[in-house]
């Protein structure tokens, strides 16, 4: 699947759900089901801090894909970070580089990107991209 | 009695919906909402009396002048000091803290002594710090207890002959504790040490009476007692303010200037250099007018009912952990569900309609202290119900089960 393959299976998955907190709950469902981050990578350089919670995010680089691993203290920020772990996860550089991330728009979750919400979901995004220009780079000067 | 109803009705933001749900607004601590009455004497303040008060000679500009000091009247009045000259207006608590720290502080020496307490907001640690920048100063703090109780009695070793100032706040914000700030007042007095209250948390919620507590300053913000933004008070018993040097230079405040030497004007202009907010000034009168009309007394009664009657609703939970324990206690409730995430919480009270403040409040140390991240804090004021808190227990009821707690 691609990245917009998995981000349009995410928003058909909330399409139906018109109360929030039925959102709210499958969000919490998927960080409370996601694997996390290896407690061993759960390093304080591997630390995202937010103002209002934390986030940890990892990347792997194994044969020409990027793998992401990632986890919050919070079950929200949490869920929306295993959405992105899904997503970018098992893909090149070069397509997470170019990816449009539009899905937490549509399924209506923006404000918890806002700056003022200071959750560290922002940067964790940035992150995520970091790691794949960086393995990019890498690859490039082998 | 309070009609609640009728106090609302002079709310406008209370009949809104979010989320299509009604507003439940419990972050008064954060900011007060404002009352028609305040909202329009800004717009008649704008519409009818703009113009740069002080040495204006036309007409506009004397009732300008006139009304602003008319409202610095009622500040005095309403916190009883003795003259207006100590009444100085600022842009808020933060701004007034930071006049006092960097005016009293440039009468301190290196290893001169600031006591302020662990349960500080930011803003009555920070600027202390930022003059320890310029100063060999040392920082000294009055822990709490387990229940955010002041140890006061520690205050006996904490001074010293090199203890030149306590600056303590009134009410915790993060805890809702009220501090016996008169004994501390007291215990510093006999050593000769004045003492600055942070009066942001205490001024919207009962009677502060400076002369009472004999404060030597007290810092307070007009938004929190339903004024306009932007817009502050220092109290400073004049004896210190004719000592302090002035905080900011510029216009209002001078008396001569010439490139060789300019010499200061009188109290309390002194300390309000440029352009005074001469219309949230008289937003504040009017805002403290509002509250005197319903009596700050009945006002905290009210608050203190609310208080009680959340703590006993949320009592029911049995996974519930109050963050700040006190009989003394106003405006606010701090807490946390099981091992809920205060975001998480905040995030689903949200989608209800229900305004709480998740976080540290910018009071880390305090966090640091109970070993936490952060509370959601349900705070009153005058316009909320019990009807409001039972919607909040129901909110926190369907979060818990979200979080399977």
């Amino acid at each position: 699947m691609t990245i917009n393959e998995k981000q349009d299976e995410i928003i058909a998955e909330f399409e139906f759900l018109d109360d929030w907190l039925d959102k709210y709950q499958q969000i919490i469902d998927k960080g409370m089901s996601s694997a996390g981050i290896d407690p061993k990578y759960k390093t304080p350089e591997n630390l995202i801090e937010g103002c209002q919670s934390k986030v940890w995010v990892m990347a792997e680089y194994k044969e020409g894909k990027v793998y992401y691993q990632g986890e919050s203290n919070t079950d929200i920020a949490g869920g929306i970070a295993a959405m992105l772990v899904e997503i970018f996860s098992g893909h090149t550089p070069q397509e997470i580089i170019d990816t449009d991330l539009y899905f937490i728009d549509r399924i209506g979750l923006k404000e918890h990107l806002s700056p003022t919400r200071s959750n560290g979901m922002l940067a964790m995004i940035k992150q995520m991209r970091l790691f794949a220009i960086a393995f990019k780079a890498e690859n490039e000067n082998k | 009695m309070i009609d609640i109803n009728k106090i609302r009705e002079d709310f406008p933001i209370l009949s809104e919906t979010v989320y299509g749900k009604p507003l439940v607004y419990f972050d008064n601590a954060a900011t007060t909402q404002k009352p028609r009455q305040v909202v329009e004497k800004i717009v008649e303040g704008y519409y009818k009396r703009n113009a740069n008060i002080h040495r204006g000679v036309h007409f506009l500009s004397q009732e300008a002048t006139e009304a602003h000091e008319q409202a610095r009247q009622e500040v005095r009045a309403f916190i009883n000091a003795k003259s207006s000259n100590e009444i100085i207006f600022t842009r808020g608590t933060t701004e007034a803290i930071n006049l006092v720290a960097s005016s009293f502080g440039e009468l301190l020496s290196d290893g001169d002594e600031v006591i302020v307490t662990q349960m500080e907001h930011h803003s009555n640690i920070v600027p202390w710090q930022l003059l320890q920048r310029r100063k060999d100063i040392k920082l000294k703090v009055i822990p709490f207890d387990e229940n955010g109780v002041l140890k006061i009695q520690e205050l006996d070793t904490l001074i010293t002959p090199k203890t030149k100032l306590i600056a303590c706040t009134h009410v915790s914000n993060a805890l809702g504790t009220i501090n016996p700030v008169k004994e501390i007042i007291e215990k510093a007095h006999a050593q000769g040490i004045p003492v600055l209250v942070d009066g942001a948390q205490s001024i919207p919620h009962f009677k502060v009476d400076v002369q009472e507590l004999d404060a030597d300053f007290l810092a307070f913000s007009a938004h929190k007692i339903y004024g306009p933004t932007g817009m502050g008070v220092l109290y400073g018993k004049e004896a210190w303010l004719d000592k302090l040097p002035p905080y900011q230079g510029g216009g209002e405040m001078i008396d001569k200037v010439t490139f060789e030497k300019t010499t200061f004007n009188v109290l309390p202009f002194k300390f309000e250099a440029g352009t005074p907010d001469f219309i949230g000034s008289t937003a504040l009168a009017e805002a403290l007018r509002y509250v005197n009309a319903i009596g700050i007394d009945t006002i905290a009664a009210h608050e203190q009912e609310l208080v009680a009657y959340a703590v006993q609703q949320l009592s029911r939970f049995d996974n519930i952990r109050f963050i700040g324990q006190t009989k003394e206690r106003s405006g606010l409730v701090s807490f946390l569900i099981g091992t809920i995430h205060p975001y998480d919480l905040g995030s689903v009270l949200d989608k209800l309609g229900i305004a709480v403040r998740t976080g540290h409040h910018c009071a880390q140390p305090v966090m640091d202290a109970f070993g936490i991240d952060g509370t959601v804090r349900a705070s009153f004021g005058i316009y909320n119900t019990k009807e409001e808190i039972d919607i909040l227990v129901a909110g926190v009821e369907r979060a818990k089960k979200m979080f399977k707690q």
